[in-house]
């Protein structure tokens, strides 16, 4: 790769920020997107499935553990939960408690 | 290129096309490049919003033909009666005025990067993202015309075809049969056929119930095939399905006598919908990124076309391993690719994906069913995660069923709001 406009890339981002939200999608962990298929992000959409954005970390890493291990009963869930690691998990939680509307 | 680069090279290959491209006056002027995303569907609507919303200084502009959408997924449910057409329709309104241009795309030049629109223009673009959707193989079926789809409709591409269908199901008198014939792998939608089927069957059976449905099928087996057909045994007894093994597979249509032709006889049908083989949407044949099967290779970390660089294709049209062709994918690959797109542009590496699908179907309109997957590259192609995914309990109550019809509502209408807003 060309580290010349490596350089100058970067010094445009520094620049020319994004505004929050933008940075923040840039940002999702792998997966992270997915989840938003169901759980909407707009607060307008459908509320069956309940929103994950600004939710606390830890209760998202809790529900997927116990989705995981089938101590939840869930759908679609469990089925979900097991293609993700902990680590996986804990990233997607910390990313979605930290979007705000 | 560096040893390490030469390791990961399949990863990297796209990332390296990439920072080769970038327009450097344009840089100079603190722009970012353009992308050109054609078709505004399911994958196409998401990725032009998602690129733009990860980096707003990439200038984005969404070709699409049609100005209204009419989405497939719940169109059955129109087929049947049970929801309005309207209830499918969607428009740009909601898109940002300068970023939707509404005509068709008539030519890609992948060498001098540009789009070619109905009105002569040409679109310039940096990287282009295909969504086009599918066409139907005119040549696939024997005596299977456009003609032909006005007696015996598809509806496949929902709209026209899928009010033609509606109104043929109306206007059959009780005691009529139903015949539906189901293609072979790939196409559109694997668990559509025998939604339609089913949601067809409820309709009669409500209706018209000395009718009946049969299915004649070019495969063995089909996605959720225990949970439909437990189901249609206790809900549906007029509903015949015909496995390739036993005679299923059609090989040719007879319009004027309403005929469908197998290799083991004839079926008449008073209202017949043919499913018929299918292929990428046309402009991944005029972009020359559609392989011998009609369908578009793709690197399964960036979704970037494996036979023209700059050019990535998302949806149905693309070859997407083990991720079946449903708007679900589609949205799911089309962030993927958004994401891609902007680090590439940015001359930085894309980071390996995690993606999701979830295909509901309405087996009745309270009786929902589901099959998921968790997918990632691997050996070039998208695969399914092991031990992860699978369908609905086979043994779960009528009130699991019930909670899963409610979450298909909410889908539809959680993901038809991310993509038109
Ligand atoms: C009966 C039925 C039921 C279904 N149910 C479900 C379901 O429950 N869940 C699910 O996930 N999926 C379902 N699907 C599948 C789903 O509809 C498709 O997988 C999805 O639409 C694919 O998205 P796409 O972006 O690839 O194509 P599309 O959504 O079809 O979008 C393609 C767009 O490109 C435009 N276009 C094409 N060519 C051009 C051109 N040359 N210039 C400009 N614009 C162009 C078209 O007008 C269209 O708007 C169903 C399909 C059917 C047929
Ligand atoms: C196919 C739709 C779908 C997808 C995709 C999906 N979910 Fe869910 N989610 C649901 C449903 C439905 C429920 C309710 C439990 C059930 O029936 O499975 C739920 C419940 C949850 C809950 C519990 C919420 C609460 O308040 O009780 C969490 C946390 C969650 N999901 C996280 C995720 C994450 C993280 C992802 C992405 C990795 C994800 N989901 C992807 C449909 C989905």
């Amino acid at each position: 790769m060309n580290a010349t406009r490596m350089v100058t890339a970067a010094a445009l981002c520094l620049a020319m920020p994004g505004h929050a939200w933008a940075a923040g999608l840039a940002d999702a962990p792998p997966g992270a997107l997915s989840c938003s298929g169901c759980h909407a992000t707009a607060a307008k959409a459908d509320a069956a499935v309940p929103r994950l954005i600004g939710r606390n970390p830890a209760d998202i890493v809790a529900a997927m553990q116990a989705f995981k291990s089938g101590q939840v009963p869930s759908t679609v869930m469990e089925r979900i939960a097991k293609g993700f690691s902990d680590d996986e998990v804990k990233a997607i939680a910390a990313w979605y408690g930290a979007q705000k509307d | 290129m560096s040893a390490k680069r030469t390791s990961r090279r399949e990863f990297l290959k796209s990332a390296a096309a990439g920072a080769a491209l970038l327009p450097l006056p344009a840089i100079a002027q603190g722009a970012r490049g353009r992308v050109v995303v054609l078709g505004g569907g399911f994958g196409g609507g998401t990725c032009a919003r998602f690129i733009k919303r990860i980096d707003p200084r990439i200038t984005v502009t969404l070709v699409e033909a049609n100005p209204t959408f009419v989405a497939c997924p719940f169109s059955n449910g129109v087929i049947a009666g049970l929801r309005d057409i309207r209830a499918q329709e969607f428009g740009y309104d909601k898109f940002a005025g300068d970023q939707v241009v509404l005509s068709p795309g008539t030519a890609v030049d992948p060498q001098g990067r540009t789009v070619t629109l109905g009105n002569g223009s040409q679109l310039p673009y940096d990287r282009l993202v295909l969504s086009p959707g599918i066409d139907i193989r005119w040549d696939g079926l024997p005596g299977y015309t456009e003609a032909a789809a006005e007696r015996m409709p598809h509806a496949w591409k929902a709209g026209e075809q899928t009010l033609l269908l509606r109104r043929q199901l109306e206007a059959m008198e009780d005691g009529g049969t139903v015949v539906i014939s189901a293609p072979a792998n790939p196409f559109r939608c694997p668990p559509g056929p025998y939604e339609r089927a089913s949601l067809i069957a409820y309709y009669l059976k409500t209706k018209k119930p000395k009718s009946k449905v049969i299915i004649l099928d070019a495969k063995d087996a089909f996605s959720k095939q225990r949970l439909f057909q437990n189901a249609w045994r206790t809900l549906y007894p007029n509903l015949e399905w015909v496995s390739l093994s036993n005679g299923g597979k059609v090989t040719s249509v007879d319009v004027g006598e309403m005929t469908l032709v197998t290799d083991f006889g004839r079926h008449k049908a008073e209202v017949a919908n043919v499913i018929p083989p299918q292929k990428a949407g046309r402009n991944a044949e005029i972009a020359g990124v559609a392989d011998r099967t009609g369908w578009c290779p793709i690197d399964p970390a960036t979704f970037e076309s494996k036979l023209q660089p700059n050019v990535h294709v998302i949806g149905d049209a693309s070859i997407a391993g083990a991720m079946p062709k449903s708007a679900f994918s589609a949205n799911a690959q089309a962030k993927v690719c958004a994401a891609a797109v902007a680090k590439l542009i940015a001359g930085e590496r894309p980071d390996e994906p995690r993606l999701i699908n979830t295909c509901y179907s309405l087996v009745a309109p309270d009786y929902g069913i589901s099959v998921e997957g968790v997918y990632r590259p691997a050996d070039g192609q998208i695969k399914e995660i092991e031990g992860t995914g699978g369908v609905s309990a086979l043994d779960a109550p009528n009130s699991t069923r019930a909670l899963e019809a409610t979450f298909a509502n909410a889908w539809f209408n959680t993901i038809t709001t991310e993509v038109f807003g």
